[in-house]
């Protein structure tokens, strides 16, 4: 046994002394879903993950270190997501990247907390891009944890301003998932149209089960009975699609306002039917622009299947800004990296992106857009996309926060 | 109040005759065969898949019978070369071997047509609506789907109760040496039953492709409610599949219209749960939210209470 893990400690020095020589690599943990029934947002996210690592080591890396990306399957499960982060920091990670599913995020941003409590001097950052419970940023925060994608309320706010301008909205239906984030959503919406717009009847909050109904059709019954005229919904993936679709058939003529009708195979199922009708919040689309972002198009060469598409816009924004602080701070050590990010600015094709010091949240530019056929650029090469309706500045999706952020000394 | 009434109705009835169309080959394949097919919802899947594929190229009603024919032959392939030797290890090498078969399938399925769900519209064929009622419009395929299910259901019931073939099939399923030896084929019995299962649930499939999602997860989706009906309907009984489907659709499309928790319901005795009180959470869910869960308790209750099901004849 002695002689075994002598000979074992041989071989790692051997190893050791033949890496040495070599320039030093960031290790990046990618932690999402990879199979299962959430893998296609996973595992277009990783697209982007290896698009945008390519791109930054190309361009010579941060401070002379290249990128190496270590990808981990969580099946968007809590506890599988802890059993592979500690996996990913035995493989020396130091910064992990993480977005589906809120429940995931908050279990990360506590076991980042406490190793890095444990563990000074081997900080570990984690980048959400993706999981919005407003709560990670209000009273869960810590300085750790940074998120590049706008909260619920965030979106929320964007969507009411656009409704309250809207004297046709007079009966809202809020139909969400019944789980954290779902629910989050109904009780952003009820709030801020009381709030904007008190005429608004809310005639409708219901919240079904995550991912099990297979048949809408009673619940659109439900809706039009109430005499519905606009509908609220953070429903994502199957939910959404299948939601739209029992509305199609019973010829529900309503306007959808969704957090995620723009991605993720929704727009090929929908197709046309949404037209007009369908609108989002989104940090990108691909007529936000009057030409598609370099990036996104560059995306859409290298991957060509039909549902590969630049929709985490929000990545590139994280890499670069990554890319600026690591460049300000002259380090890639994760603490120095954290501060330099607190307050940083940098100018996206969009517009000005900020990460805020007091909570660290991303501020950046939202689109409101609605779909429609007439577009020059579609989406999921269905024919149809989304054109902007407004656009909010960054400063402007900007809300009050209860984070109280403790810094390390 | 009418109006929601009578499109929960319909719905419900809607709905119970889709789970039938799923759950009658699994029904029938249980009954002769004694095979519990996990790998049942995958042949819906299948059939899904291919009538979006041949529907491109030969319109959707030579592909409503096509697209059967093509799964049940893979169904008799599957039965011929593979569960036949499983079958003489007995019930749990039979269960694993479709397990596992419903993996192959699935993995097969995001291979060829990727993890997103594909855009399987209604065809343009179909695509009108049958009638109007309260100013709503009733799609067309959807009245197709229940001609298709309840022509299922008597195609299944005459042919087993009043053909010599359905005769032989039962008889091949408790007494198969007996059967052999009046000079019937036995094996081959098996795999037209094999096969004829897997067709009713590709054709279920042909439907339900685009009255729901296309996707890979498809399978993963139905299978459980598929066990669902066929346990609450009895095991091997057709007509309990039908009243278990129908039950099962119309208490669930019921349940989401009705926006009461047990908060409500203890009110009218003058209880009231505190806000802070431990069981406030539990009393607070609607109705509607656990309508989705209410065949699963369905389920339970009946596997305690009459472990034979509505119709079944037996205790197994």
């Amino acid at each position: 046994m002695r002689a075994r893990a002598f000979a074992l400690s041989l071989v790692a020095a051997a190893a050791f002394a033949a890496a040495a020589p070599a320039a030093a690599v960031i290790k990046i943990a990618y932690i999402d879903p990879l199979s299962g029934g959430a893998a296609s947002a996973g595992i277009n996210a990783q697209k982007h993950m290896i698009y945008l690592i390519d791109r930054l080591n190309a361009a010579g890396g941060l401070n002379g270190e290249k990128l190496e990306l270590l990808s981990f399957d969580n099946k968007v499960n809590p506890q599988e997501s802890l059993i592979v982060l500690k996996k990913a920091l035995d493989e020396g990670a130091r910064y992990v990247f993480q977005g589906n599913g809120s429940a995931v995020a908050h279990a990360i941003t506590e076991a980042v907390l406490k190793h890095n409590e444990r563990n000074p001097g081997k900080e570990v950052l984690f980048f959400n891009y993706a999981a919005i419970d407003p709560a990670l940023t209000n009273e869960k925060c810590n300085f750790w944890h940074f998120r590049f994608d706008a909260d619920v309320d965030m979106k929320m706010k964007a969507m009411t301003d656009f409704i309250a301008k809207n004297p046709n909205v007079k009966k809202v239906y809020l139909i969400n998932q019944d789980y954290s984030f779902g629910k989050a959503v109904a009780v952003a919406a009820q709030k801020m149209l009381a709030q904007k717009r008190p005429d608004i009847q809310i005639v409708g909050d219901e919240l079904h089960p995550l991912q099990k109904v297979q048949d809408f059709s009673p619940y659109v019954a439900k809706i039009k009975a109430a005499g519905t005229d606009t509908i609220i919904t953070g429903n994502w993936s199957n939910d959404m699609l299948l939601l739209m679709k029992a509305a199609k058939d019973a010829g529900l003529k309503v306007t959808w306002y969704t957090y995620y009708a723009g991605a993720l195979g929704t727009p090929s199922a929908i197709g046309k039917d949404g037209v007009g009708s369908v609108i989002q919040v989104s940090e990108y689309h691909n007529n936000a622009l009057p030409e598609p972002d370099p990036d996104a198009a560059a995306f859409r060469k290298r991957f060509t299947e039909k549902d590969d598409e630049f929709g985490y816009y929000r990545l590139k924004t994280l890499f670069d800004m990554f890319a600026a602080a690591a460049t300000k701070a002259k380090s890639n050590d994760p603490v120095k990296v954290a501060r330099a990010l607190e307050g940083l600015k940098i100018t996206t094709t969009v517009g000005e992106a900020e990460m805020r010091a007091d909570n660290h949240q991303v501020l950046q530019p939202m689109f409101v857009s609605t779909m429609s056929d007439k577009v020059k650029y579609d989406v999921e090469r269905t024919g149809v996309g989304f054109k902007t309706d407004a656009k909010i500045d960054a400063k402007d999706t900007a809300l009050p926060t209860t984070c109280k952020m403790q810094r390390p000394s | 109040m009418l109006e929601l009434v009578t499109f929960s109705l319909l719905n419900g009835v809607v709905y119970g005759l889709l789970l039938f169309m799923l759950s009658s080959g699994l029904t029938l394949i249980w009954s002769m065969m004694g095979v519990l097919n996990f790998a049942h919802a995958s042949m819906f899947m299948l059939g899904a898949y291919f009538s979006y594929q041949l529907g491109r190229y030969i319109g959707f009603w030579p592909a409503l019978v096509i697209a059967p024919l093509v799964v049940g032959a893979i169904g008799a392939a599957i039965e011929r070369y593979g569960l036949r030797y499983v079958h003489r290890q007995g019930h749990v090498g039979e269960i694993l071997f479709t397990f596992g078969l419903a993996y192959l399938i699935a993995e097969l399925v995001i291979m060829i047509w990727g993890r997103n769900p594909i855009e399987n519209r209604v065809p343009a064929t179909i695509d009108f609506s049958l009638f109007s009622l309260f100013g709503t419009s009733y799609p067309f395929y959807k009245g197709l789907m229940m001609a298709i299910s309840l022509g299922m259901f008597a195609f299944l019931y005459l042919a087993f109760k009043r053909t010599r073939v359905g005769l032989v099939i039962q008889a091949a399923l408790s007494h198969p040496q007996m059967v052999s030896a009046l000079g019937h084929d036995v094996p081959k019995v098996f795999v037209l039953v094999f096969a004829i299962g897997c067709a009713l649930a590709a054709m279920a499939g042909v439907i339900g492709g685009f009255a729901l999602l296309t996707e890979p997860n498809m399978a993963a989706a139905l299978g459980p409610i598929v066990f669902v009906v066929v346990v609450v309907g009895g095991l091997g009984s057709i007509p309990g599949a039908l009243i278990a489907s129908m039950l099962i659709g119309i208490i669930q499309t019921f349940a989401v219209a009705l926006d009461y928790s047990l908060l409500d319901f203890l009110r009218q005795f003058g209880v009231t749960v505190l806000r802070g009180s431990p069981f406030y959470e539990i009393c607070s869910i609607k109705i509607a939210q656990a309508a989705p869960l209410l065949p699963y308790l369905l389920l339970v209750l009946m596997l305690i209470l009459r472990p034979r099901g509505l119709m079944g004849t037996r205790e197994s």
